[in-house]
């Protein structure tokens, strides 16, 4: 039973390794002209390091991702709280946020270059759009699962509106929000790279289709990938602890 | 008070008096929540109405105060949270003074800084309780509070309730649908009947407390409701 | 706390968001008027260019171009999704295995894979097909694997208790038990893949929605067209979304 525990805990290493030794035997039985090695790809990561380009890069991505997500939050989970609470706010605006919803943010390049030409603010505004949608329906979904039996007790206690919102809609929704939150960030980062793949001149969206295009750097390309995933774990690790909090971790345990 | 309302309920008319313990039992479906609800304002009653001291009912108010199933608990705050939720009006220190109080009357005493998820159904259903007298209500309003509890606990919380409204003397309307719930707790029982309540019955619970659970008096008035509600003797 | 107006039903449904829609489109209409914008369009400008787009006969192999990308990614997707995740998620050490490898592969936008698919398949449909594979691969692996280990414990020991092999367990408890929330996967999953098309064919391809979108633009800033596109692709991803709504019994609200 012992070594079945420990075997469990190597578990997730064992995979990695596995999944490395794969690809590197898949580059090499199959002898790819352009795709990279993982040693090759770790290089690839060195390199840039030491061009300086590593850090700036990185800097730039988080940069635009971390405007346009806040920007959102900000701005969707109010608009989608007001939504929830108001059943014809609700019935009157949805179908409209139905349908910008499954437009790609990518398809809105033309206007954000149209309004905000090519650069850091187009990026950022695509940032915004793709985590703003995600965010309202997920505030207006959450305030409608507000337990009655607490709002009830507010309203016992004369509670005035405001302060029902603040001291029972707003800690009751949390824990579903930032779950949401986290997915959303995900989201945000995919869309940065895309993004930058198209639009702007730095980080790392930009490092990958620049390594192709002036060169075919695939070890490049591949390292570019490697840091973003990183990154996006990191990212997602980060906001699982916020799950863990006291105020918010009532909502996800039984009874 | 007076009530009065149709349909779901027919023709009640019910007095309560300060610092009555009034059990409202019947079988489920037969409006005893809705009844309790209109009594709290939280529904407006089609015909009649409810005063309070003469004074009409027309919404919900914190001088009468609902005590749910222990799902009502605030699973964000803590005990002392929870208790102080209702006393947002009044001084930090005032605050303080009485979730303090209301914490040892209701036996919470050494969880304060413990969240809902790591009490026991008892000890939340002493929060909720803890929650509403905390506002110094007038009348406090029990809907089957007990309901969620295993059969043990049950026994264990009437005796707590009673303590503590021996302590705090409030006006209390309770709903049930147990029969033996209502003759240990109640000064008066009021025995609905099925849809469309109407009042069956008014029994007066006679004994003193404590009430002893085998005392002929005791089983006489239970039989009494009983065989109101129109149940045999034997399983 | 909802507003719970009487006669709130049909009526409000169809009649606020109608109104809403026509209301939006005036705002939009005077705006483009009131800023005196050349190139952004107005509502009659982008209806003319759809209508533009039937008469070459575009419009429809455009759609049709799209929706077969789209439905190739998506059901290959599906069919490698659901049992990788139903096995990751019964053999829970195989699942620790392979989580960390696809944590950090699930971050990376699919467009990032745009370069090496580009070197593994060719400029052709399957690229973007990939890209799109891949994009609905994720949510719909780990929906299975979740599933699959919320299953309740009583269900398999009752299976158990019956006699039942693991195989007959897996068809005759397992996957009906798991059924729902994989429904409901699958449903977001195609959201997914529909705005991973869009911007696939925004790189890769010479013909669909999301070339229309890019091609517009850079041929000549027929603003137009790329609204009337956006539109398009709002819609056509909306009435999917619809169908599989009414696909899936007991899922009524919105979202």
């Amino acid at each position: 039973m012992l070594a079945f525990a420990r075997l469990r805990r190597a578990a997730p290493f064992l995979g990695l390794l596995v999944f490395t030794a794969l690809w590197d035997l898949a580059v090499r039985w199959t002898g790819a002209p352009f795709v990279p090695s993982p040693w090759e790809a770790v290089q690839g990561i060195v390199e840039l390091a030491q061009r300086g380009l590593l850090l700036k890069y990185v800097v730039a991505s988080l940069f635009r991702v971390t405007w346009g997500y806040l920007l959102a939050v900000f701005i969707a989970i109010p608009f989608g709280i007001a939504l929830g609470m108001s059943q014809r706010a609700e019935a009157t605006v949805s179908p409209l946020l139905q349908l910008l919803r499954p437009i790609s943010p990518l398809a809105w390049i033309p206007i954000a270059i149209l309004w905000f030409g090519v650069g850091d603010l187009s990026a950022v505004f695509l940032i915004f759009l793709a985590s703003f949608f995600p965010l309202a329906v997920a505030a207006m979904l959450a305030v409608r699962e507000v337990d009655g039996v607490h709002l009830r007790a507010g309203l016992n206690f004369g509670m005035p509106r405001w302060q029902l919102i603040v001291r029972v809609v707003l800690p009751s929704i949390v824990p579903q929000l930032i779950v949401s939150m986290r997915i959303v960030l995900g989201i945000a980062w995919l869309v940065v790279v895309a993004a930058e793949m198209i639009a702007v001149s730095s980080g790392l969206g930009f490092l990958i289709i620049d390594a192709r295009n002036a060169g075919n750097r695939y070890d490049l390309v591949v390292a570019g990938m490697l840091l973003i995933g990183l990154i996006g774990v990191a990212l997602d690790l980060f906001m699982r602890r916020l799950e863990r909090l006291d105020f918010v971790r009532w909502g996800y345990l039984e009874g | 008070m007076k009530f009065g309302a149709t349909d779901v309920l027919r023709d009640i008319d019910l007095s309560v008096r300060e610092g009555e313990l009034v059990c409202i039992l019947g079988p489920s479906g037969c409006g005893k929540s809705t009844l309790l609800n209109i009594a709290g304002g939280f529904l407006r009653p089609t015909a009649g109405e409810v005063t309070i001291d003469g004074v009409a009912v027309s919404g919900p108010d914190p001088r009468r105060i609902f005590v749910f199933q222990e799902r009502g608990v605030f699973p964000w705050l803590t005990v002392e949270g929870n208790i102080a939720f209702g006393l947002f009006r009044l001084p930090e220190r005032e605050q303080r003074e009485r979730v303090a109080h209301y914490v040892q009357l209701v036996g919470l005493a050494g969880f304060e800084h413990a969240y809902p998820r790591e009490l026991s159904g008892g000890m939340k259903q002493r929060l909720e309780v803890a929650r509403a007298l905390a506002v110094r209500p007038d009348v406090l309003y029990l809907d089957e509070p007990f309901g969620a509890l295993d059969s043990i606990t049950r026994l264990q919380m009437r005796r707590e309730l009673l303590r503590i409204w021996n302590a705090e003397r409030k006006t209390i309307l309770f709903v049930t649908h147990d029969i033996d719930e209502s003759v240990q707790l109640a000064d008066r029982v009021v025995v609905l009947s099925q849809r469309p309540g109407r009042i069956r019955r008014v029994v007066d619970i006679d004994i003193a407390h404590p009430r002893d659970l085998s005392a002929p008096r005791y089983i006489a008035l239970r039989d009494t409701i009983f065989s109101e509600i129109g149940l045999a003797h034997q399983v | 706390m909802r507003a719970q107006g009487s006669g709130l039903g049909a009526r409000i449904t169809l009649l606020a968001p109608a109104a809403a829609a026509l209301v939006a489109v005036g705002l939009w209409q005077l705006a483009v008027v009131l800023t005196g914008a050349t190139i952004f369009p107005s509502p009659f400008e982008v209806l003319r260019g759809l209508g533009e787009l039937v008469e070459r006969g575009v419009l429809l192999s455009y759609l049709g171009d799209s929706l077969f990308r789209v439905m190739a990614g998506y059901l290959a997707a599906v069919v490698v999704g659901i049992p990788l995740g139903i096995s990751l998620g019964w053999f829970p050490l195989l699942g620790s295995a392979v989580n960390p490898v696809m944590q950090m592969l699930r971050p990376i936008s699919p467009l990032a894979w745009m370069p090496l698919a580009v070197i593994w398949f060719g400029v052709s449909d399957v690229a973007p097909i990939f890209l799109i594979f891949l994009a609905a691969l994720f949510p719909i692996v780990v929906a299975s694997t979740n599933a699959v280990r919320s299953v309740p414990p009583m269900y398999l020991q009752a299976g158990r208790n019956f006699g039942l092999s693991t195989p007959r367990l897996i068809a005759r408890v397992v996957i009906p038990a798991t059924l729902q929330p994989i429904v409901v996967a699958l449903r977001i999953a195609f959201g997914v893949a529909w705005l991973v098309l869009v911007a696939a064919e925004m790189i890769a391809v010479d013909s669909g929605l999301g070339y229309l979108i890019i091609d517009a633009r850079n041929a000549g800033n027929r603003y137009d067209l790329v609204v009337g596109g956006m539109l398009l692709i709002g819609m056509v991803g909306l009435a999917i979304d619809a169908l599989f709504r009414l696909a899936i019994p007991g899922n009524s609200r919105s979202t």
